[in-house]
């Protein structure tokens, strides 16, 4: 039997960090690129899209965002939340519906052959800079 | 400077995306298969590997990416097959990420590997957010966590190739409907298998290694 020194290990983050934390830095990262992209010297805002399957959790993202915007031009800029919901069509009336508690089924024809059409956004909208 | 409103309009995923694109790129440069496995903790993630090795071992060249939060308890348990496996450690995150991945499959030697598979973290939210780059993309169920999972996580669900359901055994003692589960599965994801299995006895598993044999050899006859 091989032991745990015989085959690699990566370590992948460099301090303790949870979803939050690949999450704002994505987030953190494309702020940036944007910014400096359109010359900005500072990021005041950032309007986010949050769709609600995404498991995202607001105060998680503040708290990381404080923490790893500390020394970059964002740091200070308030992060404003738009929810999206749990969407659902149905694939054969075409209707739009909210994700029941334990059911797909289309209101209309009670089929279940959905498709998800909204609640996986996770996507800068928009930034205030100066 | 004068305040004004910047348009971005882009997904925060985007980047992963791309490197998961150039993992995928990688993997075909080499014609190997790689197919990531997500499930939530204790779900028998690890047991199914093992019993996928042993049934595959002698047909497929294999290594396994393990993602973890924190031990190695897993990848010793895979090392101990004499089977290349690669440790990611997280120290925390609940997903693995295309970068991860990236650095995991630089470590193996792609040109004599078949077959490799990714032992996601634990999860059942976070890990659907990330695209790997993997072939083919399993989710693992078992019977205790309850057949009401579909709807509480479909994002997970809708990513779905093959959707297995373990520990069948334990069906007689919770209330899982194993008739309506695929259902379930098929209205929200058409082209998903559901493949009821025990990894503990090998019951079921030779659909699933059926399942993986057609998806390398369709992987060959596209390359």
């Amino acid at each position: 039997v091989l032991s745990s020194a015989e085959f690699p290990i990566l370590f992948a983050a460099r301090s303790s960090s949870m979803h939050e934390q690949s999450i704002v830095e994505a987030l953190l990262n494309l702020a940036l690129d944007s910014a400096q992209k359109a010359n900005a010297r500072k990021i005041a805002s950032i309007n986010l899209v949050v769709g609600d399957y995404t498991g995202v959790v607001e105060d998680a993202v503040n708290f990381y965002f404080a923490f790893l915007s500390k020394d970059t031009i964002a740091a200070g800029a308030r992060i404003n939340y738009t929810h999206v919901g749990g969407k659902l069509r149905c694939r054969a009336c075409d209707i739009l519906f909210p994700l029941q508690k334990r059911d797909y089924r289309c209101p209309q024809c009670e089929g279940n052959r959905v498709e998800i059409v909204g609640g996986r956004e996770l996507y800068i909208e928009n930034m205030e800079v100066e | 400077m004068s305040a004004k409103t910047l348009t971005v309009k882009k997904s925060i995923l985007d980047a992963n995306a791309e490197r998961a694109a150039i993992n995928r790129e990688l993997l075909a440069a080499h014609g190997a298969v790689m197919i990531n496995i997500m499930s939530s903790p204790g779900s028998g993630k690890t047991t199914l590997l093992l019993q996928t090795i042993h049934r595959l071992r002698d047909r497929y060249s294999l290594a396994v990416i393990e993602g973890d939060v924190a031990s190695s308890i897993d990848a010793d348990r895979i090392a101990g097959q004499n089977i290349p496996a690669i440790q990611i450690n997280t120290s925390g995150g609940c997903h693995l990420d295309a970068q991860m991945v990236k650095n995991a499959l630089d470590a193996l030697d792609l040109d004599h590997l078949d077959l490799v598979f990714v032992e996601n973290i634990g999860n059942l939210i976070c890990t659907a957010n990330f695209d790997l780059g993997a072939d083919k993309t399993v989710v693992l169920l078992s019977v205790p966590e309850g057949d009401d999972k579909p709807y509480k996580y479909p994002l997970i669900f809708t990513e779905a190739d093959v959707v297995l359901v373990n520990k069948i055994d334990v069906l007689p003692y919770f209330d899982f409907d194993l008739d309506r589960f695929p259902e379930a599965i098929t209205g929200l994801n058409p082209s998903a298998k559901v493949l009821p299995v025990c990894a503990k006895t090998g019951g079921g598993l030779d659909r699933w290694c059926s399942w993986i044999e057609e998806t390398v050899a369709a992987a060959r006859v596209a390359t």
